[in-house]
């Protein structure tokens, strides 16, 4: 092709892609560029900016507020990610079976997934309500005398970790069983021909092979745990007694309560930096692992 | 003749267009006309357009959680409306950043009209420095409402205005009732019943100047332990966890609460919901009595194109017979206005029997001890409040808590 129609060629490319581009130019790129540029000022929305250096971060690195919604955070992620992924991976093994129904199987797990945030919190608020919840009144069918949940502060992350759970599961579960389809079915055969228990091949072929697949959707659920925050607005506003209080939840209400958007915009920027640093850091393993597999 | 005739059109048109160019509109913004009361903001709004020709007024609403997000946005993005609402703490947050108009001058150069229409304590809470900032437009404060049919069924005498936390207690003993899932009082446990109550004996927040820290001192330690020892230890108020998300407004209606501290706006709702006798008292107190008393405002905006427009409209829908008219026909709160015969409306309506209540209430009024990051102040105090009321910290230290977080805001 000469060069003519090589420009032509991106040209045209460059047109088809302007209204996209255009829109995360616009709505992503320059409100990421503005709060980086945010971060070194005190501004409270309403009068003047004044720049204050990194006044912000060092303030945020030694704010009790801050470290607490990062203890929150993790402790979220702690009980969160094992569960989504290791629920996720029984419910994709049992759905890549040949069950009768297993597409509506599929579908059904999958609907929390589309639903909305908001509906899911309000739903699992009244599910996990202490005198009138599903929940409550299931465990104490069985003799248990459910806790408060949202209402305590030692049960309401556990309540905003199984609502979590529950809507992501679907998500994981799906790319699960691609990463299922792709694993050769001559492999089962040959180890089933070498007497290999349905238990060996799975920690010998299914496991390994679907490595790649659990690296994403663990990356992936880390990355979106880091960033928990709807759920929790909805479910507790941070309460009771700020058992619940994340890192998106302490940004939001710096900048929209507090009217100080410098300051938040420093938080977010801090939790930039350390959801890359662990990507970065799982990223290494992954290739470490990889390689010493090979 | 032509000629003459053209000219004299020319000069027709010309008095004609600066009269149709000074047609402005009005952006106003409000939190208290939404849901409930649009019909009566649409009927203010057609009697001021037609007192003031030449000026339309067009208004937005936000439900009252999202309204400060939303105000202060379009703040920031310079698109601020020529009025909008504004209640007491956040009037003090803006009119401190100068985002609000100095009502002064324009108060000054509209003769005819005098600020003694309004009830001097309301106006005084929208001045910052000597100049007005806003003008007050409805205030609304805490009372006791009581269930009397649920007191007549315990056998025990109603509320009176010298009733104290003893009495109080002895009652709601009395009428508390386990079985039938009755509570006998409640109060919340967070930071707004708590500067009210610690008034109620003698504590505040803040020293009168602000510039000390009076949470921890012993009467309120005492304080705190009485709001937490009504649900734990006397039981005569439900838990967080016995409540489950209902309201304490829910519950009373449902005839589950005998005593309950709630604010005025509720009178409409009881009014119409509420299936047995109900009456309202004032507060008891431990050493003195408070109440709570809550202010909204109307303020123009510092970057109004329309300053003298935007004060005619707040100036009307805050003090005009009409506006306050529609106001007290409705319940939409109580126009802040000092003519006692303006309010007779009010008190004219049959339930509660002691609507005077409401009144008698503003004698004894706390107002929040508001400060620049008041926001910050109510969350810090308001999770060291919830940890006592958990038990996670004795209220002393909780306090103490409270005390270091508030300093760290000064």
């Amino acid at each position: 092709m000469s060069p003519a129609a090589d420009r032509s060629k991106y040209l045209a490319l460059a047109v088809l892609l302007l209204p996209s581009l255009a829109g995360m130019v616009v709505f992503l790129m320059a409100p990421v560029l503005s709060s980086l540029v945010l971060s070194f000022s005190e501004w409270d929305l309403i009068g003047e900016i004044s720049w204050v250096g990194i006044d912000n971060y060092v303030t945020a690195l030694a704010d009790p507020a801050v470290l607490g919604a990062l203890r929150n955070t993790l402790t979220f992620i702690l009980g969160y990610l094992p569960s989504v992924v290791i629920i996720a991976l029984g419910l994709a093994l049992l759905l890549n079976r040949r069950i009768r129904g297993r597409v509506v199987f599929r579908a059904i797990y999958f609907v929390p997934v589309v639903t909305s945030w908001v509906a899911v919190s309000l739903i699992w608020k009244w599910l996990l309500n202490p005198q009138y919840g599903l929940v409550n009144f299931a465990l104490g069918a069985v003799g248990i005398k459910g806790p408060g949940w949202l209402f305590d502060p030692a049960w309401a992350m556990t309540g905003v970790i199984l609502t979590s759970v529950w809507k992501d599961i679907g998500f994981v579960t799906v790319i699960y069983l691609a990463g299922l389809q792709d694993i050769p079915e001559p492999l089962y055969e040959a180890a089933a021909l070498d007497g290999a228990t349905p238990w060996q091949r799975f920690w010998s072929i299914t496991f390994p092979m679907l490595a790649p697949t659990t690296f994403f959707v663990t990356t992936i659920s880390l990355i979106s745990s880091f960033q928990v925050f709807d759920q929790v607005w909805i479910m507790t506003q941070g309460g009771p007694a700020g058992a619940t209080s994340v890192m998106v939840e302490l940004i939001y209400k710096n900048a929209f309560s507090y009217y100080k958007m410098g300051y938040a915009s420093a938080i977010s920027w801090v939790l930039f930096a350390l959801i890359f640093a662990v990507t970065i850091a799982q990223n290494l393993l992954q290739k470490k692992l990889d390689r010493s597999d090979g | 003749m032509l000629r003459r005739t053209f000219t004299g059109l020319l000069l027709a048109s010309a008095l004609i267009t600066p009269a149709l160019a000074e047609d402005v509109t009005i952006k106003y913004m409000t939190f208290s006309a939404a849901p409930n009361y649009l019909k009566e903001l649409d009927a203010t709004i057609a009697a001021f357009e037609a007192e003031h020709p030449g000026i339309k007024v067009t208004y937005e609403t936000a439900a009252w959680d999202a309204y400060f997000t939303k105000l202060q946005t379009v703040v920031a993005a310079k698109q601020a409306p020529d009025a909008f609402e504004l209640n007491f703490e956040n009037f003090v947050t803006y009119a401190e950043k100068g985002a609000l108009a100095d009502l002064t001058p324009l108060i000054a150069a509209d003769t005819g009209f005098s600020t003694s229409v309004y009830n001097p304590t309301a106006l005084a809470a929208f001045a910052e420095d000597g100049k007005q900032y806003g003008l007050v437009e409805s205030f609304s404060n805490v009372v006791l409402f009581y269930n009397k049919d649920l007191f007549d069924a315990a056998g025990v005498a109603y509320p009176t205005a010298d009733w104290t936390w003893t009495e109080e207690l002895a009652a709601a003993q009395k009428l508390t009732n386990a079985g039938a899932g009755v509570w006998g009082d409640f109060a919340p446990i967070q930071f707004w019943e708590f500067y009210k109550t610690i008034a109620q004996n003698g504590g505040s927040i803040l020293s009168p100047d602000k510039k000390t820290v009076t949470i921890d001192s012993p009467q309120n330690i005492e304080t705190l332990t009485w709001m937490i020892d009504k649900v734990s230890t006397y039981k005569v108020t439900p838990s967080d966890v016995e409540m489950a998300g209902q309201s304490s407004e829910d519950l009373f209606k449902a005839g589950k609460i005998a005593m309950l501290r709630t604010g005025i706006w509720l009178l409409g709702d009881f009014t119409e919901n509420a299936k047995f006798n109900w009456d309202i008292a004032l507060e008891p107190g431990k050493t003195s009595k408070a109440h709570h008393f809550f202010a909204n405002g109307v303020a123009v905006s510092a970057n109004s194109a329309h300053p003298a427009e935007a004060y005619q409209w707040i100036k009307f829908l805050t003090s005009s017979k009409a506006a306050v008219d529609l106001r007290i026909a409705a319940g939409w709160e109580l126009p802040a206005v000092s003519d006692a015969a303006a309010v007779q409306g009010y008190l004219d309506q049959p339930v509660p029997e002691s609507r005077e209540v409401v009144f008698q209430a503003l004698d004894t009024a706390v107002v929040p001890p508001v400060i620049g990051n008041w926001n910050q102040l109510t969350d810090a105090v308001g999770k060291e409040l919830e940890a006592a009321k958990l038990g996670q910290k004795t209220p002393e230290q909780a306090l103490k808590d409270a005390k270091a977080a508030i300093e760290g805001l000064l």
